[in-house]
């Protein structure tokens, strides 16, 4: 059995039909990829205003409270949602879609149904957030969006789908990369859970903490399962190809998509959740077993880089990733071992949760993601990025930011673990205790949020050079003296 | 695995068995809970829907996001038996002696017995006519069923009257967060289920019993530091409204001072929301004594526990002393 272990390299063997060459295809996914890029990264610096208003409010609790659309409720869900809906789904979507169509070597299938659907995810995604900033909220985290906006989100992304789907059954490279596993796994998994959750939750309403248990499963789902399916496609796909070594193993690659499909679905229900005990127990096994996922991840890399970490340095786009997979890494180690009732007594209810959820969501997904970007986007475009500096620089921003927010709370939610045991410490203490570490998180925000703008500048930078230069020529073409030639009959 | 179908059986296999287990198992064993019999000897049913004032309370309480900094879930780490007296009964020379002899055995076999503050002042001479002042009162904590019953036995051969109590212990219930965990029937009839994630602010599970007081909740609402000083909560202005007085000031103006207060003629009024979420948080109980949540009320007859606010008076009379809402 001939498998591709390198993206680059499957071109030979048993094609059945001509492959398209990657210029055709890079074309095809042009316009749906700009769109998809340039409104994830204006939604990216729209959550890290409403991050930093968020955290601002712990300085000064009276900042913009007597504004209903600003308080710190309807504030955090908006930057959350913002992150998850507007920049990490739309941008891996991107990111999916552009690796089905290489790796398929095939040309995008509809791409202007991709853009409608696009169209209607980023309408849903604006709806979401005017309806959590009016009262609208849900109350469900990660899934505040209001059914309205929901069914708007929900049909972008089945158009969306359908035409990835579609772009992935018309490859004409019929042997798949590991990458696709995880990308085709990951492009069914989301309307699943999310017509789940939405399903049960708005409509029909299940009673009780029944609620709480669908929207921990969506949560998990969402968080581990898609993020990881959609992260480690792009690792796997960009590494192999920007170092132009071969995947080490097809085979622990397999180990890996198993374990996260079988037990991170499994996750996310809190050991010490009001809910029939075999839940969390559950829950707590299918965390730990996550290990299994993480370190296979590793060896994989390891070993196709032959143990040549620094190689990871050479690329910028190299350099987010590496990053990216270091966060997956220790993030999973930490869930592991949180996981452990003892422990996890300790850590519930505190900073430290969302220090974990960040390094998740933004150390690992983001920032493979942006790595990704920075291959592809100048690829797709066929101009090289305008600030290539900035790219440097906001890898450095990003990887302080995140430095910044997540050891700080981490630490802080610790300490304040350990003291919510102890029932003599006043609780108003515990809370002044925790400020300075919120302090520190917010120069983190700040520093992300220099990022973004870096990001949305070189993004945009492209685009506008992009259809610039294609406008300069369409103007030159449609103004240029008529050459008069003598037309012989 | 080279081929489509594969990897999409693969995943379906795998997201179906996790569906199932967490979305539809849950369905089927907490979605089907029914109002349930509290163990405290009166057949209370347990929980009762909340008073339409608090429904909607719980609506604001959404609408802005109080959940990303309250958990409503209390925890506990196990629970204790104690022996305390209701009864102090005909022979108090008796009763004393047996209680200090149960005390001395705690000396001799420490794992049997823990004295509370309420034995430890037999030191002092004029102790002893105190000790059995104030019943009912736990006087001896320990883990053990079988030397309880005999305890129990012990004092009630002395014309005394013991109880053995069920005590769930742990941080959160030695903060006055609540009398036991919380259990899946407390969130019964709430929609939606909001359990929080997040402990910025106190847990709110059993805020009605803690703070009674709506008035209270109402200035903490629209003025937090003035009721718990350096608080991180956000004040809610926008849940009220600050307007001349015209005839007369309103029943329902708050009692304010600082720079929190008016200006001279103007009054602070809630409005339907803050009215609503101050009639919610004080519906929040978790303190009926259930099945799977077993606790012993020191006497059935003074305790009605029960969801709404009509019995938080009531109840409040066993609850730890009220103190601001920042413990």
């Amino acid at each position: 059995m001939s498998s591709p272990s390198q993206p680059s390299t499957a071109d030979t063997g048993a094609a059945t039909r001509c492959p398209v060459a990657s210029a055709d295809i890079d074309a095809s996914c042009r316009l749906p990829l700009v769109i998809f890029f340039l409104s994830a990264a204006a939604w990216l610096l729209c959550a890290s205003a409403f991050g930093l208003i968020a955290s601002i409010k712990f300085h000064a609790p009276g900042f913009l409270a007597d504004s209903a659309w600003l308080t710190y409720g309807r504030v955090r869900p908006a930057s959350v949602n913002c992150m998850l809906y507007g920049f990490c789904i739309q941008s891996g979507l991107g990111v999916a879609l552009w690796m089905l169509a290489r790796l398929g070597r095939t040309t995008l299938a509809a791409p202007w149904l991709v853009i409608v659907g696009a169209l209607c995810w980023n309408l849903g995604v604006a709806a979401g957030l005017f309806g959590i900033l009016t009262g609208g909220s849900t109350g469900f985290e990660n899934l505040e969006m209001p059914g309205y906006a929901a069914s708007l989100v929900f049909l972008g992304y089945l158009m969306i789908v359908v035409w990835g789907v579609l772009t992935f059954h018309q490859r004409r490279e019929r042997q798949l990369y590991v990458s696709q596993w995880f990308l085709f796994a990951a492009l069914f998994w989301f309307p699943w859970i999310y017509s789940t959750a939405n399903l049960l939750l708005l409509r029909l309403q299940a009673r009780g903490m029944a609620q709480a248990v669908i929207a921990w499963w969506y949560s998990d789902n969402l968080l581990v399962v898609w993020f990881g399916l959609v992260g480690l496609a792009a690792i796997f796909y960009v590494v192999p190809k920007l170092t132009i070594r071969d995947l080490h193993s097809r085979y622990l690659a397999l180990l890996t998509f198993w374990m996260l499909v079988l037990f991170g679905s499994w996750g996310g229900i809190p050991a010490s959740a009001p809910v029939p005990a075999w839940m969390p127990a559950w829950s707590v096994v299918a965390t730990m077993l996550g290990v299994v996922t993480v370190i296979s991840v590793f060896l994989n890399m390891r070993r196709t880089l032959g143990g040549k970490c620094l190689l990871f340095m050479r690329d910028p786009s190299l350099k987010f990733i590496g990053f990216g997979l270091v966060s997956f890494v220790i993030g999973g180690f930490t869930s592991a071992i949180m996981a452990w009732p003892a422990l996890n007594q300790v850590t519930q209810f505190t900073w430290f949760i969302i220090a974990k959820g960040l390094l998740n969501s933004y150390g690992f997904f983001a920032m493979v993601i942006f790595g990704a970007i920075y291959s592809i986007a100048p690829q797709v475009v066929g101009h090289p990025f305008p600030f290539p500096k900035l790219v440097r620089a906001h890898f450095w921003t990003a990887a302080a930011g995140i430095l910044l927010f997540v050891l700080p709370l981490a630490i802080g939610g610790i300490l304040q673990g350990l003291k919510l045991q102890h029932a003599d410490i006043p609780f108003a203490d515990i809370t002044k205790g925790t400020l300075p570490f919120l302090r520190a998180s917010t120069m983190g925000d700040l520093l992300m949020a220099f990022g973004h703008v870096l990001l949305l500048a070189n993004v945009g930078g492209l685009v506008f050079q992009f259809y610039r230069a294609r406008a300069v020529t369409a103007w030159r073409e449609a103004t240029a003296e008529i050459q008069m030639t003598e037309v012989r009959l | 695995m080279n081929y489509g179908p594969l990897v999409f059986l693969a995943a379906f296999f795998a997201l179906a068995t996790s569906w199932c287990g967490f979305v539809l198992t849950s369905q089927l064993q907490i979605g089907r809970l029914q109002q349930t019999n509290t163990t405290s000897g009166a057949t209370v049913t347990y929980p009762v829907a909340r008073p339409g004032l608090a429904r909607q309370g719980l609506e604001v309480y959404r609408a802005n996001g109080c959940a990303y900094c309250h958990s409503q879930q209390v925890g506990q780490s196990g629970t204790v038996i104690e022996i305390s007296l209701t009864d102090a009964g005909t022979n108090q020379a008796a009763t004393i002696t047996a209680l200090l002899n149960l005390a001395q055995a705690t000396n001799n076999e420490a794992t049997v017995w823990t004295a509370l503050p309420a034995l430890e002042l037999r030191a002092s001479s004029s102790a002893a006519t105190n000790l059995l002042s104030g019943l009912p009162k736990s006087f001896l904590r320990g883990s053990d069923p079988t030397a309880a019953k005999a305890a129990v036995k012990a004092l009630n051969a002395t014309s005394a009257k013991a109880q053995l109590l069920i005590v769930p212990i742990g941080p959160d219930l030695a903060r006055g967060w609540g009398k036991r965990r919380t259990v899946a029937e407390d969130f019964l009839f709430d929609s939606p289920v909001m359990p929080g994630s997040q402990r910025v602010g106190p847990d709110l599970a059993d805020v009605g019993t803690r703070l009674p007081n709506v008035q209270s909740h109402l200035v903490h609402l629209y003025a937090p530091r003035l009721v718990a000083e350096g608080s991180a909560m956000p004040s809610y202005r926008f849940l009220f409204e600050k307007r001349a007085i015209e005839h007369g000031p309103s029943p329902e103006a708050l009692v304010l001072s600082g720079k929190d207060a008016p200006p001279p003629g103007y009054e602070v009024v809630p409005r339907l929301a803050a009215k609503a979420l101050a009639a919610y948080l004080v519906s929040l109980h978790a303190e009926a004594p259930l099945f799977n949540a077993p606790m012993t009320v020191a006497s059935a007859a003074t305790s009605t526990p029960t969801n709404s606010p009509t019995s938080s008076g009531i109840a409040a009379t066993n609850a730890a002393p009220a103190t601001a809402p920042a413990k």
